[in-house]
C-alpha cells in the first residue's frame, strides 16, 4: 500500500547490469539499503552499495524489470538507526584539532565534548576497505577538507570532513582533518580480513566516540 | 605425511609487473572492498581451461615486458591474453651464455596451448605483442592463501599477495583435470573502439560535449593501470557545477574528473567516487581495454 508524502524512487540505468537508486535523503538511503539487501538472497543483485544519497544495485540479472519494481517501492525514511551500537575509545589530540576548534569557534575541549556527545551512524563505506563514512555532525559544523591531502595518515586517526566522521582503518593518503587517535587495539578491530564481516563499522552501525 | 608434496612456481624475473589474479572479490563493495581480479577475464578463464583447471583458479597476469619463471616439478602450463613469444630452457646457470640461446636447450613453445614442462624447466614469457597483458596458468592453479575469498592482488587497497618479486615461490594447487590442448585460442585484441552506454550522470555534462563523444578519438595515457584506463583527448565540459556526493561505481564506469579527461575504471577501482560517471563501457569491450597500451588510440562510440 502506498503512503502519502513519499516521493517515488528513481532508478537510473548504469551500464548493462546495474541501477543507481536516487534516494533524496540520508534517512531514505538507509531504508532503501535495508530493503535492497533482500535482492542479494535470491540472486537478483550481486552487490548493494549505499552511498551519500544513492544506493547502487550491481550485478543485476534483469535491470529493466528491477528498475520498474524499484519505482513502486514505498519506503519512507527510516524512523531511526537500528544497527548495532559500537563504542570507540579515542583521544582528541589530532594535529588539526585547533583548525576545527577555530572553525567551530570554540575550544579544543569543546570540540571533544560536542563530537563525543553525538551518536553517529555509518552511512556507507568507501575510499578503502573498512573506511566508514559516519553521519552525525550537523551541517553547521561542516569543516572543509585540507587544501592538499597528506601523503600518509596513520591507521587509527579520527578525522572529519564536511559533516562526516571516520577512523582511518589502514595507513593511507588522506585529506580529512585529523582530530584524534583511536585507542590501542582499535585498528585491528576496524579492519580484519580474517573476520566475518571483515569491517567493524558496516552500513547502519551506530557509533559513539568516548574520550578515554 | 601429506599425500602429495607441494609444487611451486618460482619467480625468476617478474618483469615490469606481474600479479596473481583470479575472478576477484565480489559481494563486498558495501564494505569498501574493490572487486579486483583478472582484467582480461576471458583470457584468464581460457588459460585455466587449457591446463584443465576450474576457471576460478588463480593465474599470473604478466604486464608488457614479459616475465621468467621456473617450475620445481613437472607441470602443464598455458599462456593466453596478449600474444607473446614463449620459450623454455633448462634453467639459469646451465649454458645460457652467449648467442641467441640455440644449442643451450632453449626452445620456443607454442602460445595459447597447454604444454607440459619437466621439473626444473625455466619458462620465459617475452614482451607482449599487439597487447599489454598475458595470463599464465599452471595446472593446479596458484594456491597462495586467499584473502576474502580471492587470491587476486588489489593494487588500490593492497589486499591479496604483493606484486611478484624475483625469488617468490608460489605454491600450486592439486591438479584436477586433464589439459585440453584442442581448444582454438586467439589473442585478445586491444579495443580500438569502446562502446559507451550513457548514464547515470550524462546529464551533468554539456549535451553537445556528450553527443560529441561519439566518434571522438582519445589516446591511452601512460598513467593507466589496473585501477583505471586514463584517456587523453577532447575535454568533457560539465554543465552541473556543484559537487557530486560520493556514489557507488561499477566496472567499466567512465568517470570524469574536473580536468574533463575520462577515466575508464578497471578491476581495482574504488567502490565509491565523487566524480560524475558519464557512461559505462560495454562489458564485451572490457577485455580489450585490458590490452590497450600507453599511446594507443581509441574511438568512443555511443551505444
Amino acid at each position: 500500500m502506498g503512503r502519502l508524502n513519499v516521493p517515488p524512487l528513481t532508478a537510473l540505468r548504469v551500464g548493462e547490469s546495474a541501477l543507481l537508486v536516487e534516494c533524496g535523503s540520508a534517512g531514505r538511503v538507509q531504508a532503501v539499503y535495508d530493503a535492497a539487501r533482500g535482492l542479494l538472497d535470491d540472486g537478483r543483485a550481486r552487490d548493494v552499495v549505499p552511498a551519500a544519497t544513492t544506493v547502487l544495485l550491481d550485478g543485476v540479472a534483469e535491470p529493466a524489470a528491477l528498475a520498474e519494481a524499484v519505482a513502486t517501492w514505498s519506503l519512507p525514511e527510516a524512523t531511526g538507526p537500528t544497527g548495532e551500537l559500537v563504542e570507540l575509545v579515542v583521544t582528541y589530540d589530532g594535529p588539526d584539532l585547533d583548525d576545527v576548534a577555530r572553525a567551530w569557534d570554540c575550544s579544543r575541549e569543546d570540540v571533544a565534548t560536542v563530537h563525543a556527545g553525538i551518536e553517529h551512524v555509518v552511512a556507507f563505506c568507501g575510499f578503502a576497505p573498512g573506511f566508514a563514512y559516519c553521519r552525525g555532525l550537523p551541517e553547521q559544523l561542516s569543516v572543509p577538507r585540507l587544501p592538499s591531502p597528506r601523503s600518509r595518515v596513520p591507521a587509527g586517526s579520527l578525522a572529519v570532513a564536511d559533516s562526516w566522521t571516520a577512523v582511518y582503518p589502514t595507513d593511507s593518503p588522506g585529506g580529512w582533518r585529523l582530530i584524534g587517535t583511536a585507542a590501542v587495539g582499535t585498528v585491528g578491530r576496524l579492519w580484519d580480513p580474517g573476520a566475518d564481516p571483515p569491517a567493524l563499522l558496516v552500513p547502519g552501525t551506530r557509533v559513539r566516540f568516548r574520550a578515554g | 605425511m601429506p599425500a602429495e608434496q607441494t609444487r611451486f612456481l618460482d619467480v625468476v624475473d617478474p618483469g615490469a609487473l606481474a600479479t596473481v589474479q583470479d575472478l576477484g572479490r565480489v559481494g563486498l563493495a558495501h564494505l569498501g572492498v574493490p572487486r579486483s581480479g583478472a582484467l582480461d577475464e576471458p583470457a584468464h578463464r581460457l588459460a585455466n581451461r587449457l591446463v584443465g583447471n576450474p576457471e576460478d583458479r588463480a593465474t599470473v597476469e604478466v604486464t608488457l615486458s614479459g616475465a621468467t619463471f621456473r617450475l620445481d616439478r613437472a607441470a602443464t602450463v598455458a599462456v593466453t591474453g596478449a600474444w607473446c613469444p614463449v620459450h623454455t630452457g633448462p634453467g639459469p646457470g646451465s649454458g645460457s651464455g652467449t648467442g641467441s640461446g640455440t644449442g643451450s636447450g632453449r626452445r620456443a613453445l607454442p602460445w595459447g596451448t597447454a604444454v607440459t614442462l619437466t621439473a626444473g624447466a625455466v619458462l620465459e614469457l617475452g614482451p607482449a605483442e599487439g597487447g599489454l597483458r598475458c595470463h599464465l596458468a599452471v595446472a593446479g592453479g596458484v594456491a597462495v592463501p586467499p584473502v576474502l575469498g580471492s587470491r587476486s592482488t588489489d593494487l588500490l587497497s593492497g589486499l591479496g599477495p604483493a606484486p611478484l618479486r624475483a625469488g617468490d615461490r608460489l605454491p600450486l594447487g592439486s591438479v584436477q583435470g586433464a589439459p585440453r590442448s584442442v581448444e582454438a585460442t586467439a589473442a585478445t585484441r586491444p579495443a580500438h573502439e569502446l562502446r559507451i552506454l550513457l548514464g547515470p550522470r550524462a546529464d551533468w555534462f554539456d549535451p553537445l560535449a556528450v553527443a560529441g563523444l561519439h566518434g571522438s578519438s582519445y589516446a591511452v595515457s601512460s598513467d593507466s593501470n589496473r585501477v583505471g584506463l586514463r584517456l587523453e583527448g577532447p575535454a568533457l565540459r560539465r554543465r552541473v557545477r556543484r559537487e557530486l556526493p560520493s556514489e557507488g561505481i561499477v566496472l567499466g564506469a567512465v568517470q570524469v574528473p574536473p580536468n574533463g579527461q575520462p577515466v575508464v575504471l578497471l578491476a581495482d577501482h574504488p567502490t565509491t567516487g565523487g566524480y560524475p560517471v558519464v557512461g559505462v563501457v560495454a562489458s564485451a569491450d572490457l577485455p580489450g581495454c585490458a590490452q590497450l597500451r600507453p599511446g594507443d588510440r581509441v574511438t568512443l562510440l555511443l551505444a
